[in-house]
This record gives structure tokens, C-alpha cells and sequence, in this order.
């Protein structure tokens, strides 16, 4: 692993910082470059959203976070700086397989797109909240963890808790599984949440639950959440602050207001007049020319700049520069250097 | 007002469910509406509320249990045979998931060749042609001799809403055109559906559960539940001024795209999932879930009431005492 | 880059020029056709099972063909009869004794390595047109019974039930109680049917009393073969079906008939092409066993499973090494089919190919 330049040093109220993060699989068709230099923090108690389309490296940059990455993944460099519950700073990129799956479900939880896969079928939910509170804390019993279930259970607004503890997941709805997953992923109080897509298979009304869902409990245990979407809907909703990726990396940071009224990069901006937005009168979509570009190849330069409307000369030569437009929002693009 | 293209009068389709006599999904229950030459009729629903089996009993890929389809002032109902052929040389149909609806075993040309070969319409020179009709959906020549799996998503939609047009039928069912794809291609692939719409006159059933791509899309719009439209009306009547408490709950669940309307908006959240549809409950089928519930919505049917001029509502709220 | 891979690779070169010589811009219309062919081979290449499988095979596939011809010993002259001393030759190599056969002699006198050579091409015929007619009335039926449902798929899947739970090896023992008569018949009269016939299975014509068990065999097996292809189609085509792509053919009006060839059966070939490579090894090791309990050809005919039977009976004292030597053969043989088939299993699987073609590390 290569030691970037200067000294990355994890600030006060942040609870996660990863800097220049670099994940690439080796293929028979090529080097993919799945995650190139990607830098981002979480504080105390704030939801960031990262935010992008299908192959754009958002799942698999939160997976490298706790070395989920496999073969023929590979991290290859990066620094990904962690707080724990004991205030013990650490960098999970550096940490051994037992040290980091102490972490992984235990401080950082992951809750998943689809929740049946993340259910085992042979078991009951019940068991489930024994299994990941007995993989990281042996001396609790099977009785009090039980009794937190039911506690976790009623809290994320599952009726008769005292039930469903005991119910097996095909027993259960959609959103009721989902809602189990989240109650389970709660059981060891993580510090950091991860939602990925959580709520990409479920019903708009059903989204519209869990999504709340996950709001009240951040707020009521002070966890940090990193939520994984495509869909701006949701971010608009629920983010406070926002990265949108693209092919691999990010092209513009920021509050959650600031991307949706200012947003800077050519990308985010046409990314958001693509979707429709119900409340407002549109006459026409604007579309994205093109398709996303294959990672094993990436377009030199900015790699946006094949189906941007604004590219110049220089985007398609050198890497943008990351710039400072205001306090918290960032863009990785030529049109805001200073000439 | 222009003609009716299509009228669907008390449509009904109940599954059998295995191992029983009795017990029945109804996944279509009693549907009646009608779609005008030339729009587009957007029909949203939670899954598992029956629009997709209201598709495919409407295009007779699936045998409706009673009701009538009238296409075009034939009744096609219980069509068989060559006017069936007839009937789907008119009806087309573009599914949900483009990796599934395209054969990986055939290639682009041979997938596109296979109506026009079937409905016997004359080309001069099929590769010309195809380049031509390909280029029409934003593909090109490079495509022709692909499998779908060398194509992306989006490319692979577009390919399949041509095969879908290429026999210029006058109605299409879009069944989640656009439900299994990214944001920015999606708004591609509306776009073209826009236009060739505008080109070839076409009639659209656009059926989806994104209530924000449906209203871009639709000059109607009919919401289901549980087998049955519980409203049904223009676009923007439907959504500025919704009726049925449904529909209200249906339209705030909708993520906005624009943080403060997002966050200042009231939300109404209710509890609870939608029943299975093998037992609906009886009376209205909402009324489990409806704040507005009262006793006479555990009873009765609530009657189709017209509010207004083309703005049909089913809720026992708006019955006149 | 591997040898496997590049010879795999020029084979493909070959075919695709005599397809442009024939038609002209053929493989730049298939081109998509000829990468997934290379892709295919690279995953094939890789699997060093698969390639060693494939090696056995090929190496089965050309004694089958060549064998009779090379085989330095007529397999119908009985030499006991004039030097007793021949029989069950123990084996012997050349720095000790030379002129005698390497791996010893059978019974009568003739060298096994020999006699093996027809076995191959025996053991070779016979498994291949059980294992054709077999899947051929078993994907007819399944894809049937598949697709069109309801009444006829209970009439199909219960007659597959009737034979699979008839017991083989007694409908073969009937069979070869009753048929071998009428068809050595038959095949008495029929001359040129006879000829084709024994030139096939590289026999002499005048054995064809022998030929009349032999296909006394092919019968049996075929009648109990059909049953496992109909119902690993039958199974495909119900997955297969649910497809939209199934619903918009019939959009666009094509008719059942259609609908199966050209968009089922395409679908549903790849478990089969893997079954049949399993079978090729099951066939040849059913029909050697039919053969060892009697119930095929006789003297002359060098079966393998008959001249294991036979050499059985002076086990192990003076015929180990014909049983051990017959065995492996057998054993060869059934291990490449074996090898193959899980190998082919993985490339012909898309998912897989796809996964694998993402799963290579080449640092």
C-alpha cells in the first residue's frame, strides 16, 4: 500500500474519513478501475449520501471500507480512518481479517438492497439478532438478546414483536424484512450505518416507511449513516450531506441543498433534470447523450467528458483538479479553474 | 375529444390458486376505462396490485375470466386464430426487464426480422431497412449483428420498444418501460417514447409504480389497488386534486427530488402493507388501512362516483347521502 | 496464452473461413457468435479437468474410429485351438521377452490390446445412438410437455413415470429373450442392412447373429433412456417459458411450433449438450454391464464387457491382467465423458463464462 504525501488526521466529530481510495478487479477482459481516488468523511450523527448510476463504484467503495472487497478485487491503496466506540482512531484498510470483522456488524452495520438475501431462511429472525450480538459481545444471553429484539423489533414498527421474533423470514412481507434487517443491523448500537439501495425493491409507500424509519432511529441512537442511492428522490429527502460519483469517482460534494439548487458539476446538473419531479410542470426531460464508459478503459482525463456538453480541450487531456467553490461543496471540473 | 382506441368494460381476471377450489386471486376486478386514439393512459399501482396481468389480459396473452375488450370497435375478447394475429399486429407490448425480454440466443437483426417476417410486411432490403429503423431509436449499424448481453441496459430497452413498433401497430402496453433502468437513461428512453409517439400516432397504456414517470408521461391516469382502479382521471387532476384517500397517501410517498419541497411537504404515512389478494378484505378494499375508514367501507362495494367530468373516483367518502 | 486455447482458437479461424468462403461476409455478421465462441474456449482452456477430460475423449473418439482398422490381430481366429499354450498369456515386456503380446492374451490365445481396439469402437457406437435416440425423443416430449401444459403434460410426465420406474436391467433381460431371434431374422434376410450394420461396428458381416444381441441392447437401453432427457427439458422449458421474451414472440405471431424451435429449444440445449456428455459415460459403462451378465453379443465379438465376464472365470489366478487391463479401459473411457461434462457444464453456462470472464486474475 503507498503512503500518500501528507498526513491525513481524522478531525473532531468525524467518525470516518477515507482518503484517496483506490479499488480495481483484475479481469480477463482488463483492469477494471472501480473506484479511483475517492475521498469523503462521515461526522457524528450526519447522513451522506452517495450518490450515482449503476457501475459508478458507490456500493463498492463502502464495501472496501470494512475489506469486503474479493477476489479479483483489490484495494490498492488508501487510508480509511475510523473512530471507534473507546475513541481509538484506526485505519481499517490497515487492520488484519479478525480485527476488522470485529468492527464489521459489531461498529459499522450494513443494511442491503435486498433484504430476503440477507435473511437466512433456515432460521428464525430471533436467531438472527443472537448470531450477530453473540459474534462480537459472548457473555450476553440468549434471554436478554431476545428481549432487545422484541425492543428493536417494536421499534422499527413491527406489530407483535413478541411474534415475529419467532416467525422465519419467509413469514414475513417485504417490508417487514427489511424492517428486520434494519432491527438486527441496530443490535450492537452500531457508530456507522451503511444503507445500501435500502429501499430500491420495496413499494413507494413502503419506501416512504422505512425511509422515515431510518431518520427517527439516526436521530434517536446518534448513529452516522452513509446511504447508498440512485435515486435523488430519496437523497432529497433524507441526506445532509451529498457525493455524486461517476465511472469510479467522485465529481462533486456538497450539502444536500447546495447539489440540488447550485450543483456545479455538468454531470449532477443533468443528472437532476432527468428525473422527473412530480410537483413540477415539465415540458421535456433533459437526457444524458451517451452511456456510462467501461471501467477497464476509462476516458482519459475527466471521465465525464465524452458526454458532457461543456468539455474542452483540457478534460480530455488532464484529471480536473479538485476546487473549492464554497464551505462544503466541491466539484472535480475544468470549468471552475481560475484562468 | 378524439375516439376511442380501446374500451375496457368489466374485466375480470381471477387466478386459481393451486390446490384449491375456492380461493382465488383476483388479480383483475372489475376494470372498466377507455383510451383515446393518440394518448396515453398511465396506470400506477403498488406490485402485486394487478396492472401487469391488466396488460397482458388487455393484449389476450392472458385469458380474461369476463369482460369485454373493445379494440379499434372489434371486440377482441375471445378473438382467436388469425384475427388474434390481427389483433397483436395492432397491440404490442414493452416489458419491464430488457434482459429478459430479449432471446440471448438471437441477434439484434434476427430478433427485429422476426415480426416483419411473421406479419409478412414487405422490405426491399432488410439491412438497409434495419439501419434505418435502428438509427430511428438511437442505435445504429454496429448493433445490428450484436447478442442483447453485448448491450447495455438502455440499448438493449431501446431495442426492444422497436421490436415492439417496428410493425406500426396503433396501441402499445409500455409494462415498466423503464423500471429497470438508471436515472439518465430512463430519461432517454421516455424521450423516445415521446417522440414516437408523435411520429407514428401510437396510443400508450404506460404502466409503472414510479407516480412521477407516469405523470410525465400520461394524459390519464388510473390508480389500482388491489385489483380494482380505485381512481381514474386526467393527469393533473389526478395528481393536484386526488380524491381517494389512496391516492393522497400514493402521491406523498412519492420521493421529491428538491430537498425544501421534500422537507416541507405534509406527509401522510400509514401504517400498514397492502393485503394479499387471494382474501381481500371485504367491502372497500382500502378500508384496513384508510384513515377515513367507516362502516359502511367494511360492507359495501364503494360505487364508482364521478366527481367530475372524466375524474372517477371509488370511495364511499364522495357517495351522495 | 495456452497451447489448449490456441489450437482451440485456430480450429475456430478454420470453420469461420469456410463459412466466409461459402457466404461471403458471414463472419462479420456472426462476429458476436465468434467472440463467444473464443470465450468459450478460454473458459475451457482453463479448466485443467475439462482439458484433461477432453484429451481422454479425443483419444476414445479416435480409437472408436481407427481401431478396427489398426488392430494387428483378427479377432475370429481362435489360436488355443491350435497352441493351448497361448491361453491367458501373462504380460510381458519387450527387454525380456519379445514377439509375444505386451500386455498378455485372452482366453483364445488373441492379444487383448487387440481386442480392446474393437471394444472402443463397440462400446463407442453403441452409447452414442443410445445416448441421440434417447435425447431426441426425450427433448421432443419435454419440450411438449414443457410448453403446452395442462392434460398433456400429465399424460407425458406419468408415461416417464412408467419407465422410470420400470426396472432396466429386466426390460433388457426381456428383451434379449425376445428380440435377438427376430431380428437376426430380419437381418438374415436384409443383406445390405446387415452390411452397414456390421461396417459400423467394424464386426464382419457374418457375425450377425452377434449384431442381433448387440441391437437387442441398443433397444433395451434406448426404451429406458428417454425418460431422464424429458424431464431435464421439461424442467428448462418451465423456466425458460416464464421469459417475456416467450410473450413477445407470441406478439409477434409466431406459432406454437415456432415459438418452441426457435426460441425454446436454443434455450434449453446447453443442460442438455452437458447430460449427454454424462451419458456417453453412463451408456458405455450400462451396456458393458449388459454384456457381462450374457445378455449381449457372443463369441467372436470382442465386447469389453463380455471378455470381462469371460476372463472372470479364472480369476484372478491366470486373468488379472486381462480384468484389470478391460477395466481400465472402461474406466478411461468413462472418466474423460465425466471430466468433459463438468467442465462443459461451467462453459456453457453464461452466467458462469460471464463470471469467470470477470473472475480471472492475470497479475
Amino acid at each position: 500500500m503507498q503512503s500518500s504525501g501528507e498526513k491525513v488526521v481524522l478531525n473532531d466529530g468525524e467518525v470516518l474519513r477515507v482518503e484517496k481510495l483506490e479499488v480495481r478487479f483484475y479481469t480477463y477482459a482488463g483492469v477494471v478501475h472501480a473506484v479511483s481516488n475517492v475521498s469523503f468523511y462521515v461526522r457524528e450523527g450526519e447522513t451522506i449520501a452517495l450518490v450515482g448510476e449503476t457501475g459508478c463504484g458507490k456500493t463498492i467503495t463502502t464495501r472496501a471500507i470494512t475489506k469486503l472487497i474479493e477476489s479479483p478485487g483489490r484495494i490498492e491503496s488508501g487510508i480509511a480512518l475510523f473512530r471507534r466506540r473507546n475513541g481509538q482512531i484506526v485505519d481499517l484498510l490497515k487492520l488484519d481479517d479478525e480485527e476488522i470483522r470485529k468492527i464489521r456488524g459489531d461498529e459499522i452495520a450494513y443494511v442491503f438492497q435486498d433484504p430476503s438475501a440477507a435473511l437466512d431462511p433456515l432460521y428464525t429472525v430471533g436467531y438472527h439478532f443472537i448470531e450477530t450480538v453473540k459474534a462480537h459481545r459472548n457473555n450476553v444471553s440468549k434471554k436478554n438478546i431476545i428481549y432487545l429484539a422484541i425492543k428493536l423489533l417494536r421499534e422499527v414498527a413491527i406489530p407483535s414483536p413478541e411474534v415475529r421474533v419467532k416467525n422465519y423470514p419467509h413469514e414475513l412481507s417485504g417490508g417487514m424484512r427489511q424492517r428486520s434487517v434494519i432491527a438486527i443491523s441496530l443490535s450492537n448500537m452500531p457508530k456507522l450505518l451503511i444503507a445500501d439501495e435500502p429501499t430500491t425493491n420495496l413499494d413507494v409507500t413502503i419506501q416512504a416507511q422505512i425511509l422515515e424509519l431510518l431518520q427517527e432511529l439516526q436521530k434517536r441512537y446518534g448513529m452516522s449513516m452513509i446511504l447508498i442511492t440512485h435515486n435523488l428522490g430519496v437523497v432529497a429527502e433524507t441526506a445532509n450531506r451529498v457525493y455524486v460519483m461517476y465511472a469510479g469517482k467522485i465529481v462533486e460534494e456538497g450539502n444536500c441543498e447546495t447539489i440540488f439548487y447550485n450543483s456545479a458539476h455538468p454531470y449532477t446538473q443533468l443528472l437532476l433534470k432527468a428525473v422527473p419531479n412530480p410537483l413540477k410542470k415539465i415540458e421535456k426531460l433533459e437526457s444524458i447523450p451517451g452511456t456510462v464508459p467501461s471501467l477497464i478503459n476509462p476516458p482519459p482525463g475527466c471521465r465525464f467528458h465524452p458526454r458532457c456538453p461543456f468539455a474542452m480541450d483540457i478534460c480530455r487531456k488532464e484529471e480536473p483538479p479538485k476546487i473549492k467553490l464554497d464551505d462544503n461543496h466541491y466539484v472535480f471540473c475544468w470549468l471552475y479553474t481560475k484562468r | 375529444m378524439s375516439e376511442t382506441l380501446l374500451r375496457v368494460e368489466n374485466l375480470k381476471k381471477y387466478f386459481r390458486v393451486r390446490g384449491s377450489f375456492t380461493k382465488k386471486v383476483r388479480a383483475v376486478d372489475d376494470v372498466s376505462f377507455e383510451i383515446f386514439r393518440g394518448t396515453t393512459l398511465g396506470v400506477v399501482g403498488e406490485s402485486g396490485c394487478g396492472k401487469s396481468t391488466l396488460g397482458r389480459t388487455i393484449l389476450r396473452l392472458i385469458d380474461p375470466t369476463s369482460g369485454r375488450i373493445i379494440f379499434d370497435g372489434r371486440d377482441v375478447t375471445k378473438v382467436k386464430g388469425k384475427a388474434l394475429r390481427e389483433y397483436w399486429r395492432n397491440a404490442q407490448m414493452v416489458f419491464q426487464d430488457p434482459h429478459t425480454s430479449l432471446n440471448p440466443r438471437m441477434t439484434i437483426a434476427s430478433i427485429l426480422l422476426e415480426p416483419i417476417k411473421s406479419y409478412r410486411i414487405y422490405v426491399e432490403d432488410e439491412e438497409k431497412f434495419l439501419v434505418e429503423q435502428l438509427e430511428m431509436v438511437g442505435l445504429g449499424k454496429e448493433h445490428l449483428y450484436r447478442y442483447p448481453h453485448e448491450l447495455s441496459g438502455g440499448q438493449k430497452q431501446r431495442v426492444a420498444i422497436l421490436r415492439a413498433i417496428i410493425v406500426k401497430p396503433k396501441f402499445v402496453v409500455l409494462d415498466e418501460p423503464t423500471s429497470a433502468l438508471d436515472v439518465s437513461v430512463q430519461a432517454q428512453i421516455l424521450e423516445l417514447l415521446k417522440n414516437l409517439q408523435k411520429i407514428y400516432n401510437l396510443t400508450y397504456m404506460f404502466i409503472s409504480h414510479d407516480i412521477a414517470v407516469v405523470k410525465y408521461m400520461s394524459d390519464a391516469i388510473a390508480v389500482m389497488y388491489l385489483g380494482k382502479i380505485v381512481e381514474i382521471g386526467d393527469a393533473d387532476t389526478v395528481f393536484f386534486n386526488p380524491l381517494h384517500p389512496y391516492t393522497k397517501y400514493l402521491l406523498s410517498a412519492i420521493p421529491i427530488p428538491d430537498p425544501k419541497m421534500a422537507r416541507d411537504r405534509k406527509k401522510v404515512i400509514i401504517q400498514g402493507e397492502p393485503p394479499s389478494p387471494i382474501n381481500p378484505p371485504p367491502g372497500c378494499r382500502f378500508h384496513p388501512r384508510c384513515p377515513f375508514a367507516m362502516d359502511i367501507c367494511r360492507k359495501e362495494e364503494p360505487p364508482k362516483i364521478e366527481v367530475e367530468k372524466n375524474h372517477i373516483v371509488a370511495c364511499m367518502l364522495y357517495a351522495k347521502k | 496464452m495456452n497451447i489448449v486455447y490456441r489450437a482451440l482458437r485456430i480450429l475456430i479461424k478454420i470453420y469461420t473461413d469456410i463459412r466466409d468462403r461459402i457466404t461471403p461476409g458471414w463472419s462479420q455478421k456472426n462476429s458476436s457468435r465468434i467472440r463467444e465462441w473464443e470465450l468459450m474456449a478460454y473458459a475451457f482452456s482453463k479448466s485443467k479437468i475439462g482439458v484433461l477430460g477432453g484429451f481422454m475423449v479425443f483419444i476414445t473418439v479416435v480409437l472408436a474410429i481407427i481401431g478396427p482398422i489398426i488392430s494387428w490381430e483378427p479377432y475370429w481366429i481362435y489360436k488355443t485351438i491350435t497352441d493351448p499354450k497361448l491361453m491367458y498369456l501373462p504380460p510381458c515386456l519387450p527387454p525380456w521377452c519379445s514377439g509375444r503380446p505386451i500386455l498378455g492374451t485372452d482366453e483364445w490365445g488373441r492379444d487383448i490390446v487387440a481386442m480392446s481396439l474393437y471394444g472402443f469402437r463397440i462400446s463407442f457406437v453403441i452409447s452414442i445412438v443410445v445416448v441421440f435416440f434417447g435425447s431426441v425423443i426425450g427433448i421432443v416430449l419435454g419440450l411438449v410437455s414443457g410448453y403446452k401444459g395442462g392434460v398433456v403434460d400429465e399424460i407425458i410426465m406419468r408415461l416417464t413415470d412408467i419407465f422410470m420406474a420400470f426396472p432396466s436391467l429386466i426390460l433388457a433381460i426381456a428383451f434379449a429373450a425376445v428380440l435377438p431371434s427376430r431380428i437376426r431374422g430380419f437381418l438374415g434376410e436384409n443383406i445390405w442392412f446387415r452390411n452397414i450394420l456390421s461396417t459400423i461396428f467394424g464386426l464382419r458381416p457374418q457375425e450377425y447373429p452377434q449384431l442381433a444381441a448387440l441391437l437387442s441392447v441398443w433397444i433395451a437401453m434406448v426404451v429406458v433412456w428417454w425418460p431422464g432427457y424429458t424431464r431435464i427439458i421439461r424442467g428448462t422449458v418451465l423456466s425458460v417459458r416464464e421469459h417475456p421474451f416467450i410473450e413477445a414472440a407470441k406478439l409477434c405471431g409466431l406459432s406454437t411450433w415456432r415459438i418452441l424451435v426457435k426460441h425454446i429449444l436454443p434455450n434449453v440445449l446447453s443442460p442438455v449438450i452437458v447430460m449427454i456428455t454424462f451419458d456417453m459415460a453412463t451408456a458405455t459403462l450400462f451396456a458393458a454391464s449388459l454384456s457381462f451378465l450374457g445378455l449381449g453379443p457372443q463369441e467372436p465379438v470382442p465386447e469389453l464387457g463380455y471378455m470381462i465376464s469371460k476372463a472372470g472365470r479364472y480369476f484372478p489366478e491366470r486373468s488379472l491382467h486381462v480384468v484389470a487391463y478391460l477395466g481400465l479401459v472402461l474406466l478411461f473411457i468413462a472418466l474423460g465423458w465425466n471430466l468433459l461434462g463438468d467442465a462443459l457444464r461451467d462453459v456453457l453456462d453464461p452466467r458462469t463464462r460471464r463470471a469467470l470472464e470477470f473472475r480471472e486474475e492475470k497479475v
